[in-house]
């Protein structure tokens, strides 16, 4: 970016954004905008209570549970549809469909089904990241070259063998799946716990917001952007490695 | 023709010598109306060069894959050694168009791979990979990736791959059409010294016709689909000349004349 000739770094964007709430929130017209330095004291104050460790134990818990859930499940249904046309047949449309449904309205489904706890949002998570995981891997497996294959078929590799190569083939595509499973399941663990709203972060935000903590609110927020963006920066790195002989396949 | 080479023709073409492989009836439909291959009679002699030479979709990579035991034929059977066949095995070894190669692993992988799928031990089958990656020039190049190599190089490694597993016949399908004018010649002419060196059958299938009347013994000429042996040429080329001097030899020229006067029919 560029402003009168000089050159701006990306960080001075935000700065200035950071600006303008703070000259909003000064203003004192809405209860909503608290000063922005007013959001970095609290921030303090949120870190280092006693039920944002808690809030946070809980998050990284469903999290972790409903991701490797969605893993579980996701990479070997991905398989068998891309390796079994009928499978795919039979499946691809409910991926599909799953994959665009507003899946925050089945929530309270899962509530219903799941109670008021955790297992909701294990649930929510699983839904949210489970499906890109199947399209990709299945897009994985698809992309094969069937050279490969009948390589593997020639030089009289076993079953077994033949699986992991199909497994190492797909693998950049797989990953790809995961990380955009992880950023989704980011997704499906807030809006979860803010639907359930008495576990985890979800209960921290209505605790907030009923006590008109609007600085620890928006405190709350950022500090759970902040976590997603690393959590997605850390697995964009990770995937790096082993990127390099996606393009390379012929 | 002088009668030197009529002699040494009939010495190539004896009729009941040891086929190391026999192709018998071998017909191919695909689907149910695509003939692709119909009755394909033919016999390849031991530790010589065939080439499968015909127009585009005659069927040469599914004769080719039909003889590996990749692709099941419709009618007809394969012989190896007097042996029916049901699939691939170590007695034939396959050099893939596009190479092949798992990207995830190294030269020094890729070429042990056939090795390691029959349960050789890792240090006996790394030293046998390294005696044929240095046999196709490859040398100091045991760790690269694929994504590392240039086309030609990466042909290499499927070639010294299929040498690896030590089979008696290889089989090519067009394996030097991904690579640059160069680079094949060269690869030519390695064929020729690697035949020499390592007495093996090759099946080669080109679309070249002096690619075929350069490096072939015998060149099988397939009529366009339904693919069916259309004539039989066993080039006369004598054996010591140099490569460039061959290039402008008379027999040389005149059989890639001949084939092509057999194939224009088919193309206009
Ligand atoms: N899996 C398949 N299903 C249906 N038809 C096929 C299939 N594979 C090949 N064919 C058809 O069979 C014919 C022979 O194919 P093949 O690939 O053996 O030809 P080819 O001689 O190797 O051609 P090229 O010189 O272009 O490589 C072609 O007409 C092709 O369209
Ligand atoms: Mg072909």
């Amino acid at each position: 970016m560029t402003l009168l000739g000089y050159r701006v770094p990306m960080m001075a964007a935000l700065l200035v954004w950071v600006v303008v709430w703070e000259i909003i929130g000064r203003f004192d017209l809405l209860l909503l905008f608290p000063p922005f330095t007013e959001v970095l004291m609290a921030l303090g104050d949120v870190v280092t209570s006693r039920s944002f460790a808690e809030a946070i134990r809980i998050t990284a818990l469903s999290y972790a549970c409903g991701l490797a859930l969605a893993i579980a499940v996701g990479v070997p249904l991905g398989l068998l549809m891309g390796l079994v046309p009928a499978a795919d047949k039979m499946l691809n449309i409910w991926v599909n469909t799953f994959l665009s449904a507003p899946l925050s309205a089945l929530v309270p489904v899962f509530m219903i089904l799941f109670g008021l706890g955790t297992p909701t949002v294990i649930v929510t998570v699983f839904m949210f990241a489970v499906w890109i995981i199947v399209l990709d891997t299945r897009a994985g497996v698809q992309n094969i070259s069937p050279s490969l294959m009948e390589m593997a078929h020639s030089f009289g590799a076993s079953h077994a063998e033949r699986g992991k190569i199909v497994l190492l083939a797909a693998l950049p595509e797989i990953l790809a799946g995961i990380r955009l499973g992880m950023i989704r399941g980011v997704k499906g663990v807030v809006i979860g716990q803010l639907l359930v709203s008495i576990i985890g972060v979800g209960a921290l935000f209505s605790l907030y917001q009923q006590n008109f903590l609007m600085a620890h609110f928006w405190a709350l927020i950022l500090l759970l952007f902040a976590m997603a963006l690393t959590l997605s920066g850390l697995v964009g790195r990770l995937e790096k490695r082993i990127e390099y002989y996606a393009g390379v396949r012929s | 023709m002088s009668i030197a080479m009529q002699i040494e023709t009939e010495n190539a073409v004896p009729a009941a010598s040891n086929p190391i492989i026999e192709v018998k009836g071998i017909s191919k439909i695909y689907g149910s109306d695509i003939v692709a291959l119909e009755n394909i009679d033919l016999a390849f002699e031991e530790g010589q060069l065939t080439s499968l030479l015909g127009p585009s979709g005659c069927g040469k990579t599914t004769l080719l894959k039909i003889v590996a035991g990749l692709l099941k034929p419709s009618h007809g059977e394969i012989l190896v050694k007097g042996k029916k066949v049901h699939g691939p095995g170590p007695e034939r070894a396959f050099v893939f168009q596009d190479f092949a190669l798992m990207p995830w692993a190294n030269v020094m992988q890729n070429v042990a791979f056939g090795l390691k799928m029959q349960g050789v031990g890792k240090a006996a089958r790394e030293d046998t990979a390294r005696h044929y990656i240095s046999e196709v020039g490859l040398s100091g190049f045991e760790q690269k990736f694929p994504h590392q190599l240039s086309g030609g190089m990466r042909q290499r490694v499927g070639l010294a791959r299929a040498l690896a597993v030590n089979a008696d016949v290889l089989l090519m399908d067009e394996p030097f059409s991904a690579v640059d004018e160069q680079t094949r010649r060269k690869f030519q002419e390695d064929l020729m010294r690697l035949r020499e060196v390592e007495k093996k059958t090759f099946l080669f299938v080109t679309h070249s016709i002096e690619e075929a009347v350069y490096v072939s013994d015998r060149i099988v000429l397939l009529s366009p689909r339904p693919g069916r042996v259309s004539q039989i040429i066993d080039p006369d080329i004598p054996q010591d000349i140099g490569p460039d001097e061959l290039r402008r030899n008379d027999v040389y020229l005149d059989t890639v004349e001949s084939i092509w006067h057999g194939i224009k029919k088919y193309v206009e």
